[in-house]
């Protein structure tokens, strides 16, 4: 996990200062936790039966402060390569702000607090999701596969991708074919969402020896396997508008979006030399952000007129 | 300079220590709230 001179320089600095909130709130991954509590939100206004405000309000703060405890444990982790990265290094264990342990303790107690609270409010349904997710997550994903194997964040983002389930469970007690398919429209997004970014970021996970994509099989192999992944994504994001989770708003917004990202994609396969192909790995990036967000979005916003309607 | 460090350290722990507290009051007024809202009208509902 960590070696002693990050141990030892943590320490040092942590204990001449001290953690501030601001810190705390950092080991959370507030950025990733806002997407979570969105999609979430979409699972649980989207489930056919509907939930009491301040129950759905508790769900969703649950699953936050779940996600935040996966953030937390996962920063407690990964401190030693997160302390190489550029894009991690000011993460507040390697700025010796918090602690390793500081960082461990807090991830496990918002982890059962999360847990232990939404089982006993809400169902135990969902509260055993969101304790595989936050498991998956660290375990599965941070501890096994993502110093091991290429398909890292293809595998691990299934832990991504799980909340809209949690939230269906919540409000259902279960699971059901249309919230797996809210899984699945987030578990295929990962994969393009992230290489993008790992091809612009070679270097850095060069640098800790983790093995993206990019470092193993090279930024072409990359690009092939975004396009694959793109083509299979967008068909997919479709099916909601054929499923009576989405309607004609979904379907107009999953094609034009879908389109747009599509062109991204094959953007990214097609420019490979130099800045252009920096910019065009950056526009997918943050494009697909954009896309996932449209999506739920597009789901959540017909969903509600269609109540208000009702 | 020892003296600033030590009171921003002080200062820090005093935050953090409040931060704790306001979550655990949180806590408590969310289990309140949310057995009010589970229990709902049949907190009368029962046999005499």
């Amino acid at each position: 996990m960590t070696d002693a001179s990050i141990d030892a320089r943590t320490l040092h600095s942590a204990e001449a200062a001290g953690a501030s909130i601001g810190d705390f709130v950092a080991l959370m991954k507030p950025r990733v936790m806002s997407l979570v509590v969105f999609t979430a939100l979409t699972g649980i206004v989207l489930a056919p039966e509907p939930m009491h405000p301040v129950l759905a309000a508790i769900s969703l703060l649950c699953i936050a402060v779940g996600a935040g405890a996966s953030g937390a444990l996962n920063m407690w982790y990964d401190a030693d390569i997160d302390a190489l990265m550029q894009r991690t290094a000011a993460r507040p264990i390697p700025r010796g702000r918090v602690t390793p342990d500081e960082a461990l303790t807090f991830g496990t107690v918002l982890a059962i607090g999360a847990v232990g609270t939404l089982g006993v409010l809400v169902n135990w349904a969902a509260a055993a999701l969101l304790a595989f997710t936050i498991l998956f997550y660290v375990l599965v994903y941070t501890m096994w596969l993502k110093r091991k194997t290429p398909q890292n964040i293809v595998i691990g983002g299934a832990a991504g991708a799980f909340p809209p389930m949690v939230g269906w469970a919540a409000a259902t007690g279960s699971v059901s074919l249309e919230s797996i398919l809210l899984f699945l429209i987030i578990f295929m997004w990962t994969p393009p969402h992230f290489w993008a970014l790992a091809l612009y970021r070679a270097r850095d996970y060069e640098r800790a020896g983790v093995p993206m994509l990019p470092v193993v099989a090279g930024p072409d192999e990359t690009r092939k396997q975004i396009v694959i992944y793109a083509a299979l994504l967008v068909p997919l994001a479709l099916l909601p508008a054929f499923m009576d989770l989405g309607g004609a708003l979904y379907a107009l917004v999953a094609i034009v979006l879908g389109a747009m990202f599509l062109a991204r994609a094959l953007n990214v396969y097609n420019v490979r030399e130099g800045r252009e192909a920096d910019r065009a790995a950056k526009q997918l990036f943050g494009f697909s952000i954009l896309y996932l967000f449209g999506l739920f979005a597009a789901l959540l916003i017909e969903r509600t007129a269609g109540l208000l309607a009702a | 300079m020892q003296n600033g460090e030590e009171r921003e350290r002080e200062r820090r722990r005093r935050m953090r220590s409040i931060a704790i507290a306001l979550a655990l009051a949180g806590l408590v007024i969310l289990f309140y709230v949310a057995t009010l809202v589970r229990l709902g009208g049949n907190v009368m509902n029962r046999p005499l």
